[in-house]
């Protein structure tokens, strides 16, 4: 695979050391000379000066040929213009882009930017899995697909707490895929019964939370620890 | 006609004044609270008491557009000194707030004309000026 990264910060950097150590060939793109002669030992060929939102760069650095293309700058509109032209212009049909501030994540989904990747989220999303404050946690979202990843930990009140998997009525559009247990995860068969402190994974489409919920932690607390 | 200008720089403030004086309702959007000077320069009553808006913020903000009035403008200029600022900001007023008529401002010609193609009426100052050049020492104009 060739993939364009623009913006050599600290992701930037180490993004294309992780694909070149795999095996792909990289192309990072820097805009600020300064950094670029920092890079330019480590990487040499593989870096290249040179502003990406200008097409002539974009084009030099081979996107033509491009299976993916990474905006990583510190600029979100930087990294929209990138992945937009490489996507319209270039028709590179894989593009990723970082969003520096939250706010801005609306512009990116606006003019068709996915996946745009906010550090920010990402950690208020692990913050929520370290502490289930709202017994829900939202694993992934497939915001193309419609579909959502969620786990939910098991409240003693629950009213699927000792049924089997298959007496439980979920409603249309939502399915256990995984409970953990006991530190260990397993894919539930049809007779696997729901215990009080089960983690389980449903999948199911984006609104049904609040449905989900009341199956299986109805105060919306965790279970007593 | 309702015009919204983000970017109160020469150009910008220049627009606004002449857009005003014009009969136009005219607001400007900046993030520096000094280039409201601009607008004020040369004129006998200041920018507001001639008619005009003036918003401080950054244009990326939807707070900051909201209050500049895009919900019911017109005409839409982005002319800030970013041609990536610009280009997303005249996008976002032509997908999100449906402004019917979009001008931005984009100093590299080459993404001038693609957007231009793309819907964006984009004006290239760098175009113009190399054209003017170009006429000035009678060449042949180089393709961009």
């Amino acid at each position: 695979m060739y993939a364009i990264i623009v913006g050599a910060g600290k992701v930037g950097r180490n993004l294309a050391r992780e694909l070149m150590s795999k095996g792909h060939e990289v192309t990072l793109l820097e805009s600020s000379r300064q950094c670029y002669l920092a890079i330019e030992e480590e990487f040499e060929h593989a870096a290249q000066y040179g502003d990406a939102t200008e097409l002539w760069v974009l084009e030099r650095a081979g996107i033509q040929r491009a299976d993916l293309v990474i905006a990583v700058t510190g600029d979100d509109e930087d990294n929209i213009l990138v992945c937009q032209v490489a996507k319209e212009k270039y028709l590179c049909d894989r593009v990723i882009a970082r969003v520096n501030n939250p706010r801005n994540h609306d512009h990116f989904r606006l003019l068709g930017i996915q996946p745009a990747v906010s550090a920010t989220d990402l950690i208020l999303r692990l913050i929520e899995h370290e502490v289930p404050r709202y017994g829900l946690v939202h694993l992934l979202a497939l915001e193309e697909e419609r579909l959502e990843i969620i786990e939910l930990e098991v409240s003693a009140d629950a009213p699927t707490v000792g049924l089997r998997v298959a007496d439980i009525a979920l409603p249309e559009g939502s399915l256990i895929i995984s409970v953990l247990r006991d530190g260990t995860g397993f894919v539930p068969k049809p007779d696997t019964v729901i215990e009080a402190g089960d983690e389980v994974l449903l999948v199911l489409d984006p609104g049904l939370e609040d449905a989900i919920t009341a199956y299986f932690s109805p105060n919306g607390q965790p279970a007593a620890l | 006609m309702f015009v919204l200008i983000v970017g109160a720089g020469r150009v910008g403030s220049a627009v606004a004044k002449s857009a005003l004086a014009a009969g136009h309702e005219v607001s400007v959007l900046d993030e520096d609270p000094l280039s409201h000077e601009r607008l004020d320069a040369g004129q006998d009553k200041s920018w507001e008491d001639s008619g005009g808006q003036f918003t401080v913020g950054t244009a990326l903000e939807m707070d900051a557009l909201i209050q500049a009035g895009i919900e019911r403008a017109d005409v839409f200029i982005a002319s800030t000194a970013g041609d990536n600022t610009n280009l997303v900001i005249a996008q976002i007023a032509q997908k999100r707030f449906d402004v019917e008529k979009t001008i931005v401002r984009v100093m590299d010609p080459a993404r001038a004309s693609w957007y231009g193609e793309q819907g964006l009426h984009t004006i290239s100052p760098t175009k113009h000026a190399i054209e003017m050049f170009e006429r000035a020492l009678e060449l042949e104009p180089e393709r961009v």
